[in-house]
């Protein structure tokens, strides 16, 4: 219980809403934050997102523990918003709430044959691997020797980087044990990583693009007829770390193919269409390469195909939604904006602004959400003095569980004492139940 | 690997580096800012932050710029952690300019 005057509900724990928190917690003002999140883990994308093998990023996560031992911080994990209580019920509950919500949901390419088996969003791979309850029981088939990755972005390097290292090379790892054993099994030895421009205009980081130069069992590589003319040339406007990447995708165009796998660069090729029975065993696409007065169609053979074009936020009740954005609707941070504002309701992160920076950007995009919120603090109007304990009150009381930040900790405690025995960091439980049970050590039942 | 403040940033000290830092890992004097190697976790999103360049990728340093390495180690011990963006030094702007930023 507390006393604070201001109450202020977060939904979503993953950086922008641990951000949030630190931003509010920071102003000096006397007020309170419940960070809402629907698992009973936090950290988000941090967890589910950053690859197993980039584990330096990941210690991030010590910065958002120091924020949850800050004065006025509460963790209210299990509880879903818009499931297990809708934001209408929040808001009369707080001052203000703060959507954080990221963007859960891949972008479909709206293209036929979409729907074969075999194709996959990246996103549900990364969560497959990296343990998330909602991916554990996907399937993925490695039996062929290709895969295809559509899409020119950090995500697009993350999920054709796991299916060309070694099991050695992932082993140590925080991997869930069920992709590093499926993968272990993978007969996949050559990743096509397609996209519509050239090696110009990718979006890929060259610290992530340097890494395919230093794989185990793996080159990269570059189709050459991909190319067209002056490929390498970088824009004249083009920034250090672009200029970089493109160096870099021309030093792959001059390897050789000399281990096990191979990940192949190719550019230029628009998606057309998806061919198969049941399965996909082809993608066809269309080439158009500058300089060149002819568009030529191209099939990749493959059974097992990566949609990462992006990702949206998904829509909440009671939220207005920016379709063309892929966001909640907001101005700055305040939903709705001006003219069709909804008093007390804000936004940040991927879900104000799309699924954009490193997990720094999501800092400053906190700040300035809250300066907004801030700004209006004063006018909104107050709920009831206990509103806010009672229903976090209420809500564990239903599922019988308080599944609070020391709930957390003895489940961090007990994901790493079980990947202890098997050298890695920390081995995750993979579903709400088994993250439920390690949290029993201590007493949740309420 | 770790990120490094070189001297580019000396008259300038905009700032903007602090502000998408996940982990606080700038510190500063009266000159620039020094990035904290032991803190940093690589996540490069300080680089294109930097409105005049300032910070690299250690490994992408050319030799007679290898020694902000130590530097930013050294100085990162001595000096406070900066936690919010301060105003710029007298001149930051023209001297961006100059540099044709």
């Amino acid at each position: 219980m507390t006393t604070s005057p201001y109450r202020i509900a977060i939904v979503g724990a993953g950086p922008s809403g641990f951000y949030a928190a630190e931003a509010l917690l920071r102003t000096g003002q006397d007020l309170a934050v419940d960070l809402f999140e629907r698992l009973p883990v936090p950290y988000g994308l941090v967890r589910f997102g950053v690859a197993p093998d980039h584990p330096k990023l990941k210690q991030v996560t010590a910065v958002f523990d120091r924020i949850a031992a800050m004065p006025g911080f509460r963790f209210v994990g299990g509880v879903e918003v818009g499931v297990d209580v809708g934001i209408e019920t929040l808001r009369n509950a707080y001052h203000a709430v703060i959507l954080a919500t990221g963007a859960s949901l891949g972008r479909k390419i709206g293209l036929p044959g979409e729907g074969l088996a075999g194709i996959h969003q990246a996103s549900d791979f990364v969560g497959w691997y990296n343990g998330h309850p909602d991916c554990r029981d996907l399937t993925f088939d490695f039996r062929g020797e290709r895969a295809v990755v559509i899409g020119h972005g950090n995500v697009a390097l993350d999920v054709a980087r796991l299916l060309v290292k070694t099991p050695d090379e992932l082993r140590h790892t925080d991997i869930a044990r069920h992709a590093l054993e499926a993968l272990a099994e993978s007969r996949i030895r050559e990743v096509h990583l397609v996209g519509r421009s050239g090696p110009a205009g990718t979006r890929f980081s060259a610290k992530e693009l340097q890494e395919f130069g230093t794989l185990e069992n793996c080159d990269p590589g570059v189709e050459p007829g991909d190319l067209g003319r002056d490929p390498f040339d970088p824009p004249h406007d083009a920034d250090p770390e672009r200029r970089m990447a493109i160096g870099l995708l021309e030093g792959f165009s001059h390897r050789m193919w000399e281990k096990g796998k191979r990940c192949l660069f190719r550019f230029h090729l628009h998606p057309a269409s998806f061919e198969g029975y049941d399965h996909v065993g082809r993608v066809m696409f269309r080439r158009m390469a500058p300089g060149e007065d002819m568009e030529r169609e191209l099939a990749i053979d493959t059974g097992l195909v990566f949609l990462s074009l992006g990702r949206r936020s998904a829509p909440l009740a009671d939220v207005p939604y920016d379709g063309a954005r892929g966001v909640h609707a907001n101005v700055g941070g305040r939903v709705g904006g001006e003219e069709h504002g909804v008093p007390g309701l804000y936004a940040c992160g991927w879900s104000k602004r799309g699924p954009q920076g490193t997990i720094g950007t999501n800092r400053a995009c906190a700040l300035d959400t809250v300066d907004k919120l801030l700004a209006d603090l004063g006018s909104l109007p107050s709920p009831g003095a206990d509103a806010a304990d009672d229903l976090v009150s209420a809500l564990w009381k239903r599922q019988g569980l308080r599944l609070d930040f020391d709930a957390w900790r003895a489940i961090d405690a007990a994901e790493v004492t079980r990947g202890r025995a098997l050298g890695k960091p920390r081995e995750k439980f993979v579903s709400v139940e088994a993250m439920i049970d390690a949290a029993r050590g201590r007493d949740i039942a309420c | 690997m770790t990120y490094v403040v070189t001297d580019q940033c000396t008259g300038c000290r905009y700032t903007e580096c602090v502000t998408v830092c996940p982990v606080e890992c700038f510190h500063l004097d009266d000159e620039m800012t020094y990035i904290d190697p032991e803190n940093c976790i690589d996540c490069g999103g300080c680089v294109p932050a930097c409105p005049v360049g300032a910070i690299q990728p250690a490994y992408l340093l050319p030799p007679e710029q290898q020694k902000w390495i130590e530097i930013n180690r050294r100085r990162a011990a001595e000096t406070p952690v900066i936690t919010s963006r301060l105003a710029p030094l007298p001149g930051a702007d023209q001297r961006k300019m100059a540099l044709g930023r």
